[in-house]
């Protein structure tokens, strides 16, 4: 077992808490650097989808697990920041600069979408932004001119001045240097005060309130933040994907970004990127899992669906924390050798926890 | 002439949405939850009714009761097994937990071999019927749609109204505790508003199973069933009839007067409006919460 002794109070606000966490970052950094050379090229590309993912589950994970607001159309913002990123690379536009606008954008559209859920809350938000998603999708479809509109759009792979990152592997670093920027930001972000604001709304909107917390300001500056990394986690996503058309941003993308932050476990940074783990690995075992089955159950087209669906309902019934929650569990387990008890992450169970009275 | 034809196609497909939104609408009143999975229960039953009719030869009528009553005992050994565990949770572990209910079902029908991946077409005794009054012309299924609903929607009021049973779900719709303490059951009266809800999809499904078709992905229809329950206000009953109304008519307007693809986003647009002046809807109540 850890005792952590703090001697200084900057102890407290470290990054890395102790030499533990050095030590197991440092092998992730190792290890993703290495990757291009360790892993072959088909995981390599997995591996890029899994950053792309994460970033845009850092966003939802802000939104959704630290400030408590749901968003169900949040693929809108996934597809304001690719086809922006489309249209401005197309255009001769360097990548950087697009890859901004695609942020920026999507932040000024994440603020449009906050304004009015300034408003509502709980299951009315979750309809707006529903609403607000149907309307995007149906628009980039319409826009012809601009979009291409269901016929698609090709991307242009990214150019940073004469240098062209076309190749799996440089497109795989350009990717990890955002990905761990935005992973950064967010954990600074998160011990800021501002994080914390976002913590205490989540918690209790009027205690928040009572405590000074500008309820709207940051209820907005959480859209916009979130909507930013959606919008360059999309602009990464049409240059890997290479061909944009409406349907990528429908209501099931949005539900699969959802169900990426709660299968991850909401409420903890780590809990974006096992879920973008779980949304690309997932696939590719059912894949794998279709040849073991009868023909009849592995090569019907609704067991993506139904594998999806039944995980999804064990996940909430049996572990609402998610993997991470899985994974403290463990860990406490083994920490506190013969001492773990059964019900040490006991969730507390209310008769009615009434949402309409919040 | 012709608006009135619109309206009343408009108001056919409404009555849909309606009954649609009347199952999230009992579903939240009851148990505080909303259930993203009403639209593929809609789906099961549209399909139950084309097992009883088409395979098992059943006359009309018996198939239509055996289905609705086959979807309202499934609803409640659904809450039963995963809705009951996890009452009291957030309201966003129900959510994700409905929409896993909905992938799943959906991918259990698409997984049966040579039904599930197919489109049906229902075999009710009054397809391809017309109603000429002058030049307007109306089909049955649209009148038996409209009709249909206005038979349940007095039938379900009697049943809030005047039987213990709608009065008890009431009560513990209004406040849990108080109406635990008071000795109503409210463990199986939430299991039995999921029977009904899910009954009421199942009827649902049935009424709109002549107008399109029964496919695996007919339960999408239930995302536009919520604009019409937050139009109506996400906690009345004939709110969720009369929103489901008037998007189903702004729907039919909207796609004949208005460029092509204003149809599909009108119902959203009229939700977004709606949050934006009368977040409540139009007979939702108004409750704030007191520190």
């Amino acid at each position: 077992m850890r005792f952590l002794f703090k001697t200084n109070y900057d102890q407290d606000i470290r990054l890395a808490k102790h030499g533990g966490h050095v030590f197991w970052y440092g092998l992730l950094c190792l290890f993703l650097l290495a990757a291009p050379w360790v892993i072959d090229e088909y995981w390599l590309a997995q591996l890029t989808f899994v950053l792309i993912y994460g970033i845009v589950g850092l966003g939802l994970m802000l939104l959704a697990g630290f400030t408590g607001l749901f968003s169900l159309g949040h693929a809108a913002f996934l597809g304001v920041g690719a086809y922006t990123q489309a249209a401005l690379v197309n255009a001769g536009v360097p990548f950087p600069i697009a890859l901004a606008c695609a942020g920026l954008l999507a932040a000024a559209v994440g603020v449009v979408v906050g304004l009015p859920a300034l408003r509502v809350k709980g299951i009315y938000l979750g309809m707006a932004t529903l609403a607000f998603g149907f309307i995007v999708e149906e628009g980039i479809a319409r826009w012809e001119s601009v979009t291409g509109g269901n016929k698609g759009l090709m991307v242009n792979p990214p150019q940073l001045f004469d240098w062209a990152l076309d190749s799996t592997n440089e497109f795989y670093f350009l990717c990890l240097v955002v990905c761990v920027l935005s992973t950064l930001a967010i954990v600074n972000l998160m011990r800021s005060s501002t994080g914390r604001a976002f913590v205490a709304i989540r918690d209790s909107e009027i205690s928040a309130q009572s405590m000074g917390i500008h309820l709207a300001r940051y209820k907005t500056l959480s859209f916009a933040l979130s909507a930013a990394l959606a919008g360059l986690g999309g602009a990464l996503y049409a240059h890997k994907i290479q061909f944009l058309s409406p349907e990528q941003f429908s209501i099931i993308q949005s539900i699969d970004l959802l169900l990426m932050v709660v299968i991850g476990g909401l409420g903890s940074i780590h809990g974006a990127f096992l879920g973008a783990i779980f949304l690309i690995v997932m696939p590719q075992l059912i894949a794998l899992g279709k040849d073991t089955l009868p023909e009849a159950i592995g090569q019907s087209a609704g067991l993506q669906g139904a594998v999806y669906g039944a995980v999804l309902i064990a996940f909430v019934l049996f572990e609402p924390m998610g993997l991470y929650g899985r994974w403290l569990k463990v860990r406490a387990y083994f920490q506190l050798f013969p001492f773990y008890r059964q019900g040490m992450f006991k969730r507390q169970k209310s008769f009615q926890k009434s949402d309409r009275l919040k | 002439m012709q608006l009135l034809q619109l309206l009343i196609s408009g108001a056919a497909q409404g009555c849909i949405y309606g009954l649609i939104a009347l199952g999230f609408v009992l579903i939240y009143k009851a148990t505080e939850t909303v259930s993203f999975a009403q639209g593929d229960l809609m789906m099961v039953g549209a399909f139950g009714g084309l097992l009883t009719m088409t395979l098992l030869g059943f006359p009309f009528w018996l198939s239509v009761v055996a289905a609705v009553v086959g979807m309202g005992l499934f609803g409640i050994v659904l809450e039963r097994l995963v809705i009951r565990p996890i009452l009291g949770q957030p309201a966003f572990s129900i959510v994700m937990l409905t929409i896993g209910v909905g992938y799943l079902l959906r991918g259990l029908i698409t997984m049966i071999p040579n039904i599930g991946t197919e489109t049906h077409t229902l075999p009710v005794p009054y397809a391809g019927q017309v109603l000429k009054l002058g030049t307007l012309v109306i089909s049955a299924e649209q009148i038996v749609v409209i009709g249909a609903t206005a038979v349940l929607c007095a039938l379900l009021f009697a049943m809030f109204r005047y039987s213990k049973l709608g009065v008890a779900m009431q009560a513990s719709s209004q406040n849990q505790l108080a109406a635990y303490y008071m000795g109503i059951p409210v463990k199986r009266l939430n299991g039995l508003v999921w029977g009904l809800a899910a009954g009421v999809a199942a009827i649902a499904g049935l009424l709109l199973a002549p107008i399109t078709f029964v496919h695996a992905n007919m339960g999408f229809i239930g995302l536009k069933a919520f604009p019409a329950a937050v139009v109506g206000g996400f906690g009345s009953l004939p709110g969720a009839i009369v929103g489901g109304l008037i998007i189903g008519i702004v729907e039919a307007i909207a796609g004949f007067y208005l460029p092509e693809g204003f149809k599909d986003i009108a119902p959203y647009l009229v939700v977004l409006i709606m949050l934006v002046l009368k977040p409540n809807g139009l007979f939702g109540e108004k409750l704030r919460k007191k520190v």
